[in-house]
């Protein structure tokens, strides 16, 4: 006599619910957590409309921002893409925030709910939770609060003057906003908690010193400044500075009290992103090597069935779908492709290594430790360091990766590396470096400032490799820079050598009152 | 894990930041918004829709390099053919995959979509009827409520609670009602001290106590009928300013397609501008061969009729539906008249009669729309004046009468002509009479 066992399965057909959603997020946890090790934060899991998906992506995701025109325009340009077509909808944005806050769409089928769930839910937040530059620079407890503090500031800012003055901040800072984050770890973490309770602090600290008296205190004859205070008033000023909206919001003289803490609100939440951008390919590879894995082993212990699972593949492949150089889809290098096909040549390469693979990694090749060795690498790098380790000859020849050099002078462009013995490296290195910020980021730095005469502000950038500042963006931001200094702003670039090569600059077009 | 239906939120977050980026690209798309009328069919000129405006306007610049010059180096997937050292000429400029974001200002269009809203404001924005004088006060009028303080009386569904209880608990306390918390605590007072077996004085001084506390609770009311006040509402008598628009149409046999088509953009122009700006504009629809006929709109717009042309006709019919239904002391009466100019040379002195005597007085502006063939040459002396029949008629017509007449010859003409005869005016300035 047999019994009849109930039906393993999850769910079949496209259609679920809120009861469905959870068994499958609980079916999912028990292999994300239990098989692969994976130590994610607690999901929050928020079912939207696609309205309501493309409010989230005009705002750069997050749930909640403060109001700014270009986020109209984002909006509207989004919108007019989808309802033409031309332009699908991810089908879940990521919060990383404790707890992850995980967007799925209403119209996803059960099995990209599965899918997105074991992408976002684990994939993400296991790597937003484990990886040491989040950990270093984000705090994925206060975001959402200081979000909200952003944007009631920022409301308040405008009923108190005008909404056009608290644009002409934000327009500023906006365009700074590559420019303003710290790239190496200062003395105190942000605590994004208890800025609100600072900026307050300040407010209050301001008001209480103000005496007018300071005003009419004769101001004595000055002292001559002499060579040898260059150094020590640029050493005070803490220049050069690469932080540029840093240095604005402490410095600019003509600033006020709430222009500086809107400069302080665009920065740290531009600080917040500064991770996201250096681990593209990571934090991708984290998350589609986990939902592939989970996925497959809900196929293999019957818990989807056939239908589910050849969906899933068929999603699957498309996201990972590199297209060649001269594909007409080809869009630079798709870091879902990338990254997941990284992941799962490490985990060949701790299983079923080959002769090669003992060579160029020999601390990772047949430990047997799949798992293990990806985790610690999630938690370890950067796209930067994590390309220029762990791309293998292996994967090179599979994406035929090869490297073209396009120098000015000359006729044609060069292949400079392909996949062969002697390309290897020279690829390795030339892709790791693409992904390295200090390198795809044009290097400007405050360099000195004229205090004791005009005030003049000097910018400099370092040119690397003959590539000179975009003529007509600069002078716009510098526009905006010599705006908020309210004195004139140069910017020189310079090459290796300290040769001058361009020259720009700026006189403040009305002040900042 | 929480699962959290966003679902029934509010939609429409990004309405502020979306108005916003409207307010700052307001001459742009206001310039686009027009320009796309022209090209647009006569159902569609109400609707929003995609308009692509210069990306320059609201370009957000950052400081990034340039995409050329220098020593530039690419790793790109798919190698096939390659190997190390050969060659490669250069993609061409604008083509290839790096579709350069930079290619100068103004060039890159931004698109997006308005809605109808959104659409309407821009394209009919600082329009009017011009001299809308006669202000019908009493009568047929439009009252506004508003809430203005509060009274003592009033239905109980306008009884406003903050208010209530406030008067309430000030009365309370300017009366010292005791508190239900004082007087339990005074009877286990009493009851403990009872219990203990005492008969003191200070009991006795105790239970008068109570017995006065209690007294005094019932006798002041916790609310008090003095207490209630209700929201209450004023009214605000709105004046509504009266107005008819008599649309007169040509559709006799010398009008060609073209000419019908611009007649019918004119209109539909029109209407959607009264349509949206004044809530209480009748507007009538009459149409015209060698006789004239009211029509619904549905007819106006998309009939077909033949026949001879006397232009007087419509003007008399306007007077019987004048006379029959707007009595000219409260109605503002405007009219606007489409026509290829011809005429029945015998009526034109009718028709200038009929104009000048009686139209004319009755109205508050009357535009004359004469529309031309496409490829109309421009009459010999310049200056636009066409010689049809009409014009030449309407020429005649004093400066100082409220009366107004354009040419059209292209539909790109029709949207700045009608601008131009609806334009906002500073007050007291008529059209001129050219």
């Amino acid at each position: 006599m047999t019994m009849l066992a109930p039906s393993p399965l999850l769910y079949q057909g496209a259609d679920w619910d809120f009861d469905l959603i959870r068994r499958v997020h609980e079916a999912i946890g028990e292999i994300g957590i239990k098989e692969m090790g994976l130590d994610p934060y607690p999901n929050q899991i928020e079912v939207i409309t696609t309205e309501q998906m493309l409010d989230a992506y005009a705002s750069t995701g997050m749930p909640l921002f403060y109001r700014h025109w270009s986020f109209g325009k984002h909006f509207a340009r989004n919108e007019a893409l989808y309802r033409k077509g031309y332009q699908g909808l991810a089908y879940e944005i990521v919060i990383n925030s404790n707890p992850c806050i995980v967007y799925i769409m209403e119209e996803n089928s059960a099995t990209m709910q599965a899918l997105v769930l074991a992408h976002a839910g684990y994939g993400h937040s296991h790597f937003f939770k484990n990886n040491y530059v989040f950990k270093q620079w984000t705090d994925a407890d206060g975001i959402l609060d200081y979000l909200e503090f952003a944007r009631g500031y920022l409301a308040k800012c405008e009923d108190r003057h005008g909404q056009e003055e608290v644009e002409r901040v934000l327009d500023a800072a906006h365009a700074l906003q590559s420019h303003g984050v710290h790239r190496f770890p200062r003395k105190r973490m942000p605590d994004l908690r208890s800025e609100e309770k600072r900026a307050e602090e300040r407010r209050r600290h301001g008001e209480q010193l103000f005496n007018d008296l300071w005003r009419t205190v004769p101001v004595g004859q000055k002292r001559r400044a002499g060579k040898e205070d260059d150094d020590r008033r640029r050493a005070l000023l803490g220049l050069p500075e690469e932080n540029l909206l840093y240095f604005l919001e402490k410095t600019a003289p003509r600033l006020k009290a709430w222009q500086r803490e809107v400069l302080r609100i665009v920065r740290l939440i531009n600080q917040y992103f500064y991770p996201q951008q250096q681990t593209k390919v990571m934090n991708e590879g984290c998350a589609t090597y986990s939902h592939h894995r989970i996925m497959t082993r809900l196929h293999e212990k019957g818990q989807i069935d056939d239908g589910a699972f050849l969906e899933f593949i068929h999603s699957h492949t498309s996201v990972v779908l590199q297209p060649a150089f001269d594909d007409r889809r080809f869009s630079g290098i798709n870091p879902y492709a990338l990254g997941f096909a990284m992941c799962c040549d490490i985990e060949r390469t701790c299983t079923k290594p080959t002769e090669e693979d003992r060579e160029w990694t020999p601390a990772i090749a047949g430990n047997g430790d799949a798992y293990g060795t990806l985790r610690e690498i999630w938690a370890n790098y950067r796209d930067e360091s994590f390309i220029s380790q762990f791309l293998s000859p292996t994967l090179i020849r599979e994406f035929g990766f090869f490297r073209v050099v396009d120098d000015e002078d000359e006729e044609e462009m060069n292949v400079a590396a392909i996949h062969n013995e002697r390309g290897y490296r020279k690829v390795r290195r030339a892709l790791s470096r693409h992904y390295d910020i200090a390198y795809r980021d044009p290097d400007l730095q405050i360099v000195d400032v004229d205090l004791a005469g005009d005030r003049k502000l000097i910018l400099q950038h370092r040119v690397l490799d003959g590539m000179l500042l975009e003529e007509n963006d600069t002078q716009k931001v510098l526009q905006h820079i010599a705006d908020l200094w309210g004195y004139d702003v140069k910017l020189i670039e310079i090459d290796e050598a300290g040769a001058e090569l361009a020259e720009h600059a700026a006189s403040p077009r009305r002040m900042f009152t | 894990m929480h699962i959290i239906d966003r679902r029934l939120n509010p939609g429409g977050k990004s309405f502020a930041n979306r108005q916003r980026f409207l307010r700052r690209a307001r001459a742009q798309v206001r310039k686009a918004v027009r320009e796309a009328s022209s090209s647009r069919s006569i159902k569609d000129a109400g609707k929003g829709g995609e308009i692509s405006i210069p990306a320059g306007g609201v370009q957000e610049p950052v400081l990034r390099r340039s995409s050329q010059g220098g020593v530039r180096d690419y790793v790109l997937p798919g190698n096939k053919k390659y190997v190390e050292g050969d060659t490669i000429p250069r993609p061409e400029q604008g083509g290839g995959q790096s579709r350069a974001s930079d290619s100068g200002e103004g060039e890159d269009e931004f698109r997006f979509a308005l809605s109808d809203e959104e659409y309407l404001d821009l394209y009919l924005e600082d329009l009017e009827l011009p001299d809308l004088a006669k202000r019908q006060l009493a009568g047929a009028q439009s009252v506004e409520w508003r809430q203005a303080g509060f009274s003592t009386a009033g239905p109980p569904s306008r009884i406003s609670v903050p208010r209530t209880l406030r008067h309430s608990m000030s009365r309370r306390i300017a009366l010292r009602r005791p508190k239900p918390d004082d007087i339990e605590a005074l009877r286990e007072e009493i009851e403990k001290r009872e219990g203990a077996g005492e008969a003191s004085d200070e009991l006795a001084e105790l239970r008068a106590e109570l017995e006065l506390k209690v007294k005094r609770n019932q006798r002041i009311p916790y609310i008090d009928p003095v207490d209630v006040r209700y929201r209450r509402l004023e009214s605000t008598p709105k004046p509504i300013a009266k107005a008819v628009m008599f649309c007169l149409m040509d559709v006799s046999g010398s009008m060609n397609e073209h000419m019908k088509d611009l007649a019918k953009r004119f209109y539909s122009l029109l209407y959607l501008f009264l349509r949206r700006r004044y809530e209480h504009v009748d507007v009538v629809f009459i149409r015209h061969t060698h006789e004239a006929q009211e029509v619904d709109e549905q007819t106006f717009f998309y009939s077909r009729e033949t026949g001879g042309t006397v232009v007087s006709t419509a003007l008399f019919k306007m007077e019987e539906i004048v006379r029959a239904r707007y009595p000219i002391s409260d109605w503002n009466i405007y009219a606007a008249q489409a026509s290829d100019g011809d005429n029945t040379s015998s009526d034109n002195a009718v028709v200038l009669q009929q104009l000048r005597d009686v139209i004319l007085p009755i109205c508050q502006y009357y535009a004359y729309v004469e529309v031309g063939a496409d490829d109309e040459e421009e009459p010999p002396g310049g200056a636009g004046e066409p010689s049809t029949n009409l014009w030449r008629a309407y020429r005649r017509i004093s400066v100082d009468a409220p009366f107004a007449m354009r040419k059209v010859r292209h539909r790109r003409d029709i949207y700045p002509v009608f601008r131009e005869l609806f334009a906002r005016r500073p007050e007291g300035v008529t059209a001129d009479g050219s």
